[in-house]
């Protein structure tokens, strides 16, 4: 089959490699139908997230068909088409059993802080992913669920982690009637995060992006209020300034580790490596809600340290939520919120480009060029 | 009106700038979750493994097939493990050495980031004993900046990362000049020292 292969920072390539094989009698292997590259890649791409090895394939977020099933699968049958959510995960753990399902113990024998996420390094369990023409799926009964009739196939592919993401982070966010949200990255999750905090009865959103194309989209997508961090001298003054010198009552960082706007910051963890991930968002976030907020974390960061500013965020009592996103438990409720009209995911959706392509696929991504936010890959297979 | 300073000096809430009936006719879906009963994974620790789809109390074990690494924080390798890319080589001695340490210790996180850039050196340099060498053209999709524009994306955009652009070339490419000048510099040696 043809693959995406990672071959050291900024360099990846199309290899021929073996179809993969059921390895647990609970496991299934789907021919992948369409994939996508996620904000989160660009941290493997850039090597950024230790125990990232040579010939592994990326992509949590895919859709497909079911080619092979393992002996103990009950659910699922060769010919479904499927979604499969980016976490991989047990159902039966401590921490599944309780709806963790991004903090599966049974899944990944490199970490225990981590959980399993396909193809996304050793350190989230040594799996490969979808941005291939087949992948393997392990506990097919817990994880994918058949595609609902009806869901267009690229909204489904979204649902598998930046609309659930998104989605999520206003839900840590613990929006109530009125509040005024700050999200810091205009990015899928950004956007994703700042529609659902309507969802949930935000009274202003606001969305912050050094990025012109995305700010427009923030405006247009999301309704949101949107300001351009590069005009401004110091965003937390304008964000104080924007918010009646209160503060927003909740901010999302929908950023993580590779956040710009702070030339030491980004230099030491995006370019050196040095950190878990450049806290620039991060910190605004800390600096720019109100005493007694909460910032909701959706950006992710690496497992090394990083210059958080938890003074900050101690003296100010705020609350911080975060966690990967449990993806396959915000579904039924997207859903509904699909179906009823009150969002279209692949609105988002700038680029379609076939697999053969990805290597500049993913230089377009990382780059921001032409007005690049969500890259969709297609296979050849399908 | 009183000569009490702004907000947040004094006790009320900032006026809402839109009613609600504003803020539903304007945006699609507005308030449909505002009952957190209706948000997805509320509350956030809710035991019901019954509705997972897992149907046993442990999962079967996939079988090890060769020495799996793990962190000393798991008791034992857990029943369901990734097996693409097992350690080989001096990257995996490395790796296998930061398995030592716990996920607390910087130094299981800084062996692993070393035993990353010389997994990506060396397999660099191997791929060129192969039929396929990396081509560093195609595979760090520099191409796409003709195909998708770009300079017009960069130029006259008040982009912040534009300030440190100028990096990446000397990051991406540097040791790519580097083992260059090396070659020609130890190249240079070996035909002076087979002249003499
Ligand atoms: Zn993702
Ligand atoms: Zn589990």
């Amino acid at each position: 089959m043809r693959a995406m292969v990672y071959r050291g920072p900024y360099k990846i390539r199309i290899e021929e490699k073996d179809i993969p094989r059921i390895e647990h009698p609970n496991d299934a292997i789907v021919r992948v139908t369409k994939a996508a590259i996620c904000g989160s890649d660009l941290h493997l791409y850039h090597g950024l997230m230790p125990d990232t090895r040579v010939g592994t394939t990326f992509g949590h977020e895919f859709i497909g068909i079911v080619h092979e099933v393992g002996p103990s699968v009950e659910k699922l049958a060769v010919g479904d088409r499927v979604m499969v959510p980016f976490n991989i995960f047990c159902g039966s753990c401590f921490f599944c059993a309780r709806g963790l399902f991004s903090n599966c113990h049974n899944v990944n024998p490199n970490a225990t802080a981590v959980g399993g996420i396909y193809g996304y390094s050793h350190t989230s369990g040594g799996y490969d992913g979808g941005q291939a023409e087949f992948v393997r799926v392990p506990f097919a009964d817990v994880g994918p669920s058949v595609i609902p009739d009806g869901l267009d196939d690229e909204d489904a592919l979204l649902m598998t982690d930046a609309l659930a993401t998104g989605y999520f982070g206003a839900q840590l966010g613990d929006i109530h009637e009125g509040d005024t949200v700050v999200v810091f990255g205009a990015g899928p999750v950004g956007l994703y995060a700042a529609k659902s905090s309507w969802f949930m009865g935000a009274g202003r959103v606001i969305v912050v992006d050094h990025l012109e194309y995305r700010l427009a989209k923030a405006r247009e997508f999301a309704h949101a209020e949107t300001y351009n961090f590069a005009e401004h001298d110091d965003i937390v003054v304008t964000m104080k300034r924007a918010t009646d010198h209160l503060g927003a009552d909740v901010v999302i960082d929908a950023v993580g580790a590779e956040a710009d706007g702070n030339l030491v910051q980004h230099v030491t963890a995006a370019k050196l490596k040095l950190q878990g991930g450049s806290p620039i968002a991060l910190n605004w976030a800390i600096d720019s809600v109100r005493k007694g907020g909460t910032v909701s974390v959706m950006g992710a960061y690496g497992p090394i340290f990083s210059a958080v500013k938890f003074g900050d965020a101690m003296n100010k009592g705020l609350t911080l939520r975060m966690n990967q996103c449990p993806a396959k438990r915000q579904w039924p409720r997207l859903l509904e919120h699909v179906r009823n009209g009150h969002l279209k995911p692949s609105d988002i959706v700038t680029h379609r480009i076939p697999l053969e392509e990805i290597a500049e696929g993913y230089h377009l991504f990382s780059s921001k060029l032409d007005g690049c936010i969500k890259t969709i890959i297609t296979t050849d297979a399908a | 009106m009183s000569d009490l300073p702004d907000l947040p000096y004094i006790a009320d809430k900032p006026a809402p700038r839109e009613s609600v009936d504003a803020l539903r006719a304007r945006i699609p879906g507005w308030g449909v979750d505002l009952d957190p009963a209706d948000r997805p994974a509320v509350p956030r620790e809710q035991h019901a493994p019954e509705g997972t789809g897992a149907h046993w109390d442990f999962p079967d074990r996939q079988p090890e097939l060769s020495p799996r690494e793990r962190s000393i924080e798991h008791s034992m390798l857990t029943p369901v493990f990734g097996t693409v890319a097992p350690l080989r080589g001096v990257s995996g001695a490395v790796r296998r050495y930061a398995y030592r340490y716990s996920e607390a210790r910087a130094a299981h996180w800084l062996l692993l980031i070393a035993g990353d850039r010389i997994d990506s050196v060396g397999s660099h340099v191997k791929s060129f004993a192969t039929l396929r060498p990396d081509n560093p053209l195609t595979e760090t999709g520099l191409l796409a900046e003709f195909r998708y524009q770009g300079l017009r994306s960069r130029i006259g955009r008040r982009r912040v990362d534009g300030y440190h652009a100028w990096l990446d070339p000397i990051i991406v490419a540097g040791p790519w000049v580097v083992a260059g000048i090396v070659t020609v510099k130890l190249a240079g040696k070996l035909l002076s020292a087979a002249r003499r």
